[in-house]
């Protein structure tokens, strides 16, 4: 009886079988619509599949109708029914067609509203001859906020004593134009404050035996004081640039003026309040809760009109207080009480252990605050943050219930123009202005998103 | 002022309180500064609204031109103070503005009550109807039952109420906040009958798709008189308010305009010289130079110029002289002589 050789022989296989090209249909933009848009559509196994498919098919095409016509309907009128040159608004108004539109032709974008006034729009009524302060404003300020935006850039402490002190000083000045005219007046009243805080820490010091208290608290004071009055000298002194009353500001630039103040108070300030009302000192949590269910309560648009109207009749006559400055305050005040409730809502999220460990360590109220709280409840809420920004800089928009001029508010000035009456040149506008608020709206949400994505640290989703 | 006004709201309080002291009077302070604050509408065409360089132009614009005019001998001398409807008396009363030429109704409340002077009236106005032509109406009498087009909450809406019910004839109010909404409403067919101010009108017609296929009815159902308004109790101010646009109405019914006033100046006729100032001392009474309304002429025009220039038949408003003409000739303009 033999073997079977065939068994003993054992087959090797040298070579890889060469890989087959996957079956139709499960890889590519084929797999990709299957799973993610017909396989929810074609499951009528039974009843309630059925249902659900045909749910789907009716969402699935109705959405694709509804971006189709939404894109149709742009580009009839942003394009092929659009006017693209002309020098006043008789070239997109059909009836006195200058040879352009016929009698009777629809009658889409009116472009050269926009071109015709873009630099308006921009910066509002800012003398033409003047308006390289603005851009040299723009100029400055890119680079310090990219500087601080950026994180890989280094030196972030320089960069925001650069752009949070000397910048906003900078700024006035150009768009100003400085020489302010500051009484002498004012020089002796902050004299007189800051001498009598060095009187009252001497006294102090000899009343109550704390040594050391007028050399180190008084260090500090001359420090202010010297700055102080720099910033008057310099908001006085004359750099020869004309002088551009705020009444004058306007457009985008009006626009970005109101909304980033309003962001970068707005933050610290929250903060501040945010703490305030979650001390445990009476008076402190009583004024920070009464300052936020006060400014929450009332409608922004409602504290601009007391800000314009009411304001000046307190005020004795021919005493006018600066609109855009008033503008400014209650912008800055209004959403400072909200960042305050968003940062709370952080810090509410830090489990106490976090604080009690902070505590059994030793570290004081501001040590635990910098170091442990405030760093985790910030990260929590950035996009809480973020919303109140955006939301922010939308709101101002509502300055111009109060004769300012922003981005939104020119253009509806620009449509009162007689030269410039046409139909469609209101929508024109709002397309483009819309644009424009996207775009800045748009790029905070994105950098906010990085910056979760940077920042996170395991809470992540 | 401003300036320190600017450094006040930066923290040094104390700066304005000595500033703000001087208040000898309207024309005083307005000399001393060196320009007329004058406070203007947000934009409303023909009336007063911003071109594309930011300069101020239109009938009420040219009431304060004409005052720097008369004070400074220069009509650029004004900064323009835009306001809405609603902050317009405040800016008025707390001294924001020198002067509110901002197509503003002379009522007996602001007059009396609001503590404002009404200088006189640069343009009357009343509310108008729009329809289509292929309505084939001439007539508000012929509107029975039509569906009307308007501003919610303005007088607009109770005048037209009180005219239907007055004539008998029914209506359906179809009101929207703003007028762009309601051109808008009128436009697409939503309803038949477009009313507002009949100034108004003409402007919005503009805004229509196509704005030949629609007619303004002659019937005025309201009495809108507007014009420039002071505080009360400062009547030397008050004074060349009002005689500021009675010279431009003299001087138009004398045949004086920015061309010929130079050639006036030799003219044989007594009451023109003492427009133009070469005969009495009638510039020295309203606290300005003797030359005050030679230099409204020169610089801004008499009254028909400037209702030419900016709303007349000649611009895209083409609104007709009507009632606004001069009284020799068939309107209600009337201006008292100078003497």
């Amino acid at each position: 009886m033999g073997l079977d050789n065939s068994i003993t022989k054992p087959y090797v296989r040298t070579e890889m079988v060469p890989q087959k090209a996957p079956p139709p249909g499960t890889v590519g933009p084929r797999k990709w619509l299957w799973d993610n848009v017909f396989a929810s559509m074609l499951n009528f196994t039974t009843v309630g599949n059925a249902i659900t498919s045909i749910l789907m098919i009716v969402l699935t095409f109705g959405v694709i109708f509804l971006a189709w016509w939404v894109a149709a309907v742009l580009l009839k009128f942003g394009w092929q029914d659009a006017i693209f040159t002309g020098t006043d608004g008789s070239y997109c108004r059909p009836e006195d067609n200058k040879g352009k539109v016929p009698i009777g032709q629809n009658i889409g974008a009116c472009w050269p509203f926009i071109t015709h006034r873009f630099g308006q729009f921009m910066n509002g009524f800012y003398p033409e001859p003047e308006r390289w302060r603005i851009y040299l404003t723009y100029i400055i300020g890119a680079p310090l906020i990219a500087g601080l935006l950026i994180p890989s850039i280094p030196r972030k402490g320089l960069n925001s004593i650069l752009l949070f002190v000397a910048y906003p000083i900078i700024a006035t000045i150009l768009l100003s134009g400085g020489n302010m005219e500051i009484a002498g007046s004012t020089y002796i009243f902050w004299a007189v404050v800051f001498a009598a805080i060095l009187i009252t820490l001497f006294a102090v010091e000899k009343l109550t035996d704390s040594k050391g208290l007028f050399a180190a608290g008084g260090k500090v004071v001359i420090a202010v004081a010297i700055a102080m009055f720099a910033i008057l000298f310099l908001l006085d002194f004359d750099f020869g640039l004309e002088f551009v009353e705020t009444s004058r500001w306007g457009g985008l630039m009006l626009t970005l003026v109101i909304g980033l103040v309003g962001i970068v108070v707005s933050l610290p300030l929250g903060i501040i309040l945010a703490l305030g009302r979650r001390s445990q000192m009476p008076v402190v949590r009583l004024a920070s809760t009464i300052f936020i269910e006060v400014w929450r309560g009332v409608p922004l648009i409602t504290v601009l009109f007391m800000s314009s109207v009411m304001l000046p009749l307190f005020f004795a006559e021919g005493v006018s207080f600066d609109k855009l400055i008033r503008a400014l305050i209650v912008v800055a005040l209004f959403s400072s009480a909200y960042m305050a409730e968003v940062v709370r809502g952080g810090l509410q999220a830090i489990p106490k252990g976090q604080y009690e460990g902070a505590q059994a360590l030793g570290l004081s109220f501001w040590q635990t605050t910098n170091l442990i709280t405030m760093p985790q409840a910030l990260k929590l809420v950035i996009p809480g943050i973020v919303n109140t920004f955006i939301g922010l800089f939308k709101d101002t928009t509502l300055v111009s219930i109060i004769g300012l001029y922003d981005f939104l508010g020119i253009q509806e000035a620009a449509l009162q123009d007689t030269a410039w009456l046409a139909p469609t040149n209101q929508m024109t506008g709002f397309l483009f202005m819309a644009a424009v608020y996207f775009m800045f709206c748009f790029s905070m949400s994105r950098y906010s998103l990085y910056t979760e994505r940077r920042l996170h640290t395991g809470h992540e989703r | 002022m401003k300036k320190t006004l600017l450094a006040l709201g930066l923290g040094t309080a104390m700066s304005v309180a000595a500033a703000a002291a001087a208040t000898a009077g309207t024309l005083a302070d307005v000399k001393a500064k060196g320009h007329v604050q004058c406070g203007v509408s947000q934009g409303l065409p023909g009336f007063s609204n911003a071109d594309a360089k930011g300069n101020w132009a239109g009938l009420d614009v040219d009431i304060c031109r004409g005052m720097a005019a008369a004070i400074f001998g220069d009509a650029t001398k004004v900064k323009y103070t835009p306001l809405s409807s609603k902050e317009r008396f405040t800016a008025l009363q707390s001294g924001e503005i020198d002067v509110l030429s901002r197509n503003t109704t002379w009522t007996a409340t602001r007059d009396t009550a609001l503590g404002l002077n009404f200088a006189g009236v640069n343009y009357y106005d009343g509310q108008g109807f729009m329809v289509r032509k292929s309505l084939g109406v001439t007539s508000a009498l012929q509107l029975g039952g039509a569906a009307v087009c308007t501003n919610t909450g303005t007088t607009t809406e109770l005048n037209v109420a009180d005219y239907f019910r007055a004539n008998n004839m029914k209506f359906e109010v179809v009101a929207f906040e703003k007028s762009d909404e309601v051109v808008g409403a009128y436009d697409k067919g939503r309803c038949d009958v477009y009313t507002t101010d009949a100034s108004g009108l003409y402007a919005q017609r503009l805004k229509l798709t196509n704005a030949k296929d629609h007619i303004v009815l002659p019937e005025i159902i309201s009495k809108e008189p507007l014009g420039p308004v002071v505080r009360q109790g400062d009547d030397q101010w008050f004074n060349l308010v009002r005689w500021t646009l009675n010279a431009m109405i003299n001087a138009e019914e004398m045949g004086i305009t920015s061309a010929n006033v130079e050639s006036m100046l030799t003219s044989k006729n007594p009451a023109v010289l003492r427009l133009v100032g070469k005969e009495g001392s009638f510039g020295e009474n309203l606290g300005v130079g003797n030359d005050w309304a030679y230099n409204i002429i020169k610089q801004v025009g008499n009254y028909g110029e400037s209702f030419e220039r900016n709303v007349g038949p000649k611009t895209p408003l083409g609104i007709a002289r009507g009632v606004n003409a001069l009284w020799s000739k068939g309107g209600i303009m009337y201006a008292p002589p100078i003497r």
